[in-house]
């Protein structure tokens, strides 16, 4: 039994992508980097992602990864229904890479996604851009930037929606939710 | 050993009989028919209320596999399988190791039958030495040590030539030669019937033509010979009209259809499942529907089991390597009950075309109920709904496609010359 | 009456798959789901690391009782790239010829822990028996049975159709050959007339149609030129010798005159129709070389789709759903 909660709509959501951006940007200048490329990991990442990417205003399309074949609980789960052939139209060698995802909880997605991305080449960096950061890690996996980090029960799931419009739903379950989708 | 059978409804196809009345047996023989004879004291008695009292049935083509395949069955296995199945007397085919091409071998088969007292088995003997279709059985000394047919069972004949020389030889004596019509080119490596199924399962098939093409050349053969021919286990529609038209024209020509050919169709391969491998083929719903109309007008006088027990190891590869045939002796009666449930035959014509109408193809005595005659009797409840369980057959080969089916109508009671040899 | 054991023999109860034995009951859902992963099998080996990490630690088992290197190493490759261990039984050399029965194979290969095993036999219906005596959880994959079915290579037979054509609905395909020993054509037909195309059309003399194919949804050709009008797909069948032994054909020279496909007898179909064949083909019988080397002949590319398709195909089988598991 769940319960849904609109948490927050499209505008709000916008400007949170805008502020993180931002933030992203003073760090990129800190680390000294001035080409990075953009990967969205599918498919909530991906649209972030592509208001990351107008920000930053990169010559490289956006990359997206589906992580479908990399996650460690694959022949538990099987291939996603909806599965999507990755897509990075750059050379990952010796690149400094903005990997984007929507929703960080036990740090799995992000692991498997790092994990292609080496199968593509070997970036020289990798820096990580989550819009909501939860409790529950299970990899010591620590986003750079973070959009939000609400304060979530065990027995609550968030999820964001889009692309457009976006939203953020909360919702809630009578029994707490292992992270199963691998977030 | 007197036995009393008391209020059964008595039906014996050969003399019209069906009445509800009481059997009496005395000494292997039924000696009367009604009231029983005066100081006749019954031993034990048998009351088949509600139940159907007919002849044990005759069934005109079983593989019983003794000599020589131990492995698919024995005659003591496949006799209590018969009994179970209401069936008292077996002709068996001469497909055994050896063959049943010298007397040494029907003396054995007759021995060990008698021994077991459970069924009579009859034997139709080899028609080519060996089954190799080349040269000349000792058909009279064969006759003589007691066959009551000749029979290459499916293995070809050499040529044309040998067949008409065999059909007239036998002819000389007057003996029925049992074929299996079908041309071994036509069917070279087929195992399905040649058709939508086949087709769609990339099955090697054999066409209905492979049948009929041998029909017509053992007609014209039988009339130029004067052979009198029996033909084995017909599939198809062709075949049942060539028959019709050769009995209108007088030839001596009989044939038999066996029980699964008058239920299941090639529709039933669809899965490879290796019971429904069979020779010859399971047919078109067209075929199954020609066959069922020759049976009820009496072209095909007779049904049988075509029994084919197998090991387990026969039937479990792919499709076309695994043995065909199926352990028939179980369902036969079943499955003419069904004939009847689905509007085909009387009850009384079904039970002919397994007790006189196969006997009387052969001129036998037996398949009938008659102050006189053997007491081979076979009782049946028609209102028992049960189903099949290949695991509960008695006969070795546990090999049906009939696994899992609901029939109405069960054997209660076999008796073979007088003697219980089944009780359910 | 026995309920007869149903096509979803295939399928597990999630609706997944677990054999991949024939085309023959699969949804059109499925078949484009199997397309759909292909996909992302298909942009491989642009990568430097042309491999994912889904089957590692996995055993999957080439099982070939008929001699094939071309198919097995595809197999082979598409195992490897999904990270499996791959291990290779040619039986035709081994076991059964000595007269082991091919349970017995069956149960000392399954002893070795192979999860999945790839299949091809000379008999149609082996694929079916194999999957039927496998130990729960382990997947079989029919790399040809006999004249049955050779599921795969249908597959990414459509999954070239769909790269070049886009919708299957519009399409006219003709397949000409050696229809009735094809198992690759049959498969074909399930799966075109599955994905829902115009019409499938089947081309050869009548020794080499099969009885009753309408029965299988194809309209029936004898004549090459009829057949080819105005279809946007061609697909040429090999034609083995044995054909001419066996009284099918006089000769190759006749078969082709009659069904020889060269650029001349291309014209009537759709000028932007696509000639494919699924190998290994014979030039100067099926078709001349001018047609299998010039621009409408998307033959390499079949080959090169094969490896990405077998992936998805064994990616998809390939799950051992624990009682309790969530879904994806």
């Amino acid at each position: 039994m769940t319960e849904l909660n609109i948490f927050m709509q499209h505008n709000a959501i916008v400007d949170l992508i805008d502020g993180m951006s931002l933030v992203l940007k003073k760090r990129l200048t800190e680390r000294q980097i001035e080409e990075p490329a953009v990967i969205g990991i599918h498919t909530g990442g991906g649209w972030v992602a592509k208001h990351v990417h107008r920000h930053l205003d990169c010559t490289d399309a956006l990359g997206l990864l589906d992580i479908s074949f990399y996650r460690d609980d694959f022949t538990r789960i099987g291939v996603n229904p909806q599965v999507k052939p990755s897509r990075i139209d750059f050379e990952v060698e010796g690149r400094d890479i903005i990997l984007v995802d929507d929703v960080i909880q036990s740090g799995r997605t992000i692991r498997a996604a790092m994990n292609e991305i080496f199968d593509f080449g070997r970036p020289n960096s990798i820096t990580l851009v989550c819009l909501i950061e939860r409790g529950g890690r299970q990899i010591p996996v620590q986003p750079d930037v973070i959009g939000l980090r609400p304060p979530l029960q065990p027995n609550e799931h968030i999820r964001l929606n889009g692309p457009d419009p976006l939203s953020l739903e909360i919702s809630r379950s009578r029994t707490p939710r292992a992270s199963g989708n691998g977030q | 050993m007197n036995v009393s059978i008391v209020n059964g409804r008595i039906i014996d196809p050969a003399s019209g009989t069906d009445l509800h009345t009481d059997l009496h047996i005395h000494a292997q023989q039924v000696v009367a028919i009604g009231k029983p004879p005066e100081s006749f004291q019954a031993h034990e008695t048998i009351d088949a209320e509600g139940q159907i009292v007919c002849p044990g049935l005759v069934d005109i083509s079983a593989s019983l596999r003794e000599p020589g395949f131990t492995a698919k069955g024995s005659l003591a296995s496949e006799t209590q399988a018969a009994a179970k199945g209401g069936i008292t007397t077996l002709i068996c085919t001469p497909d055994t190791s050896p063959v049943i091409d010298s007397p040494a071998v029907i003396e054995f088969i007759h021995r060990t039958a008698r021994k077991l007292r459970r069924a009579r088995v009859l034997t139709a003997a080899a028609l080519t030495q060996d089954l190799e279709g080349q040269q000349l059985s000792n058909m009279a000394t064969l006759r003589a040590a007691g066959c009551v047919g000749l029979t290459n069972v499916r293995h070809p004949l050499s040529n044309t030539l040998v067949e008409r020389r065999a059909l007239e030889y036998a002819a000389t004596f007057g003996i029925t030669v049992m074929l299996s019509p079908e041309d071994r080119h036509l069917r070279a490596g087929g195992c399905v019937h040649e058709g939508a199924v086949a087709t769609r399962l990339g099955l090697p098939g054999i066409p209905s033509a492979a049948e009929t093409v041998a029909v017509a050349r053992d007609l014209a053969l039988a009339e130029h010979t004067g052979a009198r021919i029996h033909f084995r286990t017909l599939s198809t529609a062709g075949s049942a009209r060539m028959l019709k038209e050769a009995q209108a024209a007088q030839l001596l020509v009989s044939a038999d259809v066996a029980a699964h050919q008058l239920h299941l169709t090639e529709n039933d391969v669809e899965d490879f499942d290796a019971n429904c491998h069979v020779s010859p083929p399971l047919r078109t719903l067209t075929d199954r529907d020609a066959l069922r109309q020759a049976l009820a007008d009496g072209t095909i006088g007779a049904i049988c089991s075509d029994h084919q027990p197998h090991e387990p190891d026969a039937k479990e590869a792919p499709f076309p390597e695994t043995a065909t045939g199926i352990s028939g002796l179980e369902s036969l009666l079943a499955l003419t009950l069904r004939l009847v449930d689905e509007g085909l035959l009387s009850l009384s014509d079904a039970i002919a075309r397994v007790t006189c109408g196969p006997a009387d193809l052969l001129g036998l005595p037996y398949g009938r109920i008659g102050v006189g005659t053997p007491a081979d009797i076979c009782i049946f409840d028609p209102e028992i709904c049960w189903t099949l369980d290949a695991a509960e057959m008695l006969s070795e080969g546990h090999n049906t496609p009939f696994h899992g089916w609901d029939f109405q109508g069960a054997v209660t009671h076999t008796l073979f010359n007088g003697r219980l040899v089944y009780r359910r | 009456m026995a309920g007869k054991r149903h096509q979803n023999f295939q399928l597990n109860e999630q609706g997944g798959l677990r054999h991949f034995l024939t085309i023959d009951g699969l949804s059109r859902e499925l078949l484009t789901r199997i397309l759909d992963t292909a996909e992302s099998f298909a942009a491989l080996p642009g990568r430097p690391v042309k491999k994912v990490p889904a089957l590692r630690g996995r055993v999957i088992t080439n099982l070939f009782f008929e001699n094939s290197t071309r198919t097995r190493t595809t197999f082979e490759l598409a195992a490897k790239r999904l990270s499996a261990d791959v291990l290779n039984f040619n039986v035709s050399t081994s076991a059964t010829s000595k007269g082991e029965t091919l349970l017995d194979t069956l149960r000392n290969i399954e002893a070795m822990h192979s999860e999945m095993f790839v299949v091809r036999h000379n008999q149609s219906g082996a694929a079916h028996f194999i999957a039927r005596h496998a130990a729960p959880g382990v997947s079989v994959i029919n790399a040809g049975d006999g004249r049955h079915a050779h599921p795969t290579q249908a597959m990414l037979d459509m999954f070239t159709i769909r790269k070049h054509k886009g919708e299957f609905t519009p399409l006219r395909v003709a397949i000409v050959g050696d229809i009735l020993h094809s198992r690759v054509a049959r498969s074909q037909i399930l799966a075109l007339n599955t994905l829902g195309v115009t019409e499938v059309r089947v081309v050869g003399p009548h020794t080499l149609i099969p009885t009753d194919a309408r029965a299988m949804g194809v309209h029936v050709y004898h004549d090459l030129d009829q057949g080819l009008r105005d279809v946007d797909v061609v697909i040429m069948l090999r034609l083995q010798r044995e054909r001419m032994a066996g009284a099918l054909l006089p000769s190759e020279e006749e078969y082709f005159r009659l069904y020889g496909l060269t650029n001349e007898r291309l014209a009537v179909a759709k000028p932007d129709a696509i000639v494919m064949h699924p190998g290994p083909m014979n030039r100067g019988v099926e078709m001349e070389s001018e047609v299998a080397d010039g621009p409408r002949s998307v033959i390499l590319q079949q080959v090169s789709y094969g490896i990405a398709v077998r992936m998805a195909v064994m990616s998809m089988c390939m799950q051992t759903y624990e009682a309790g598991g969530e879904g994806a």
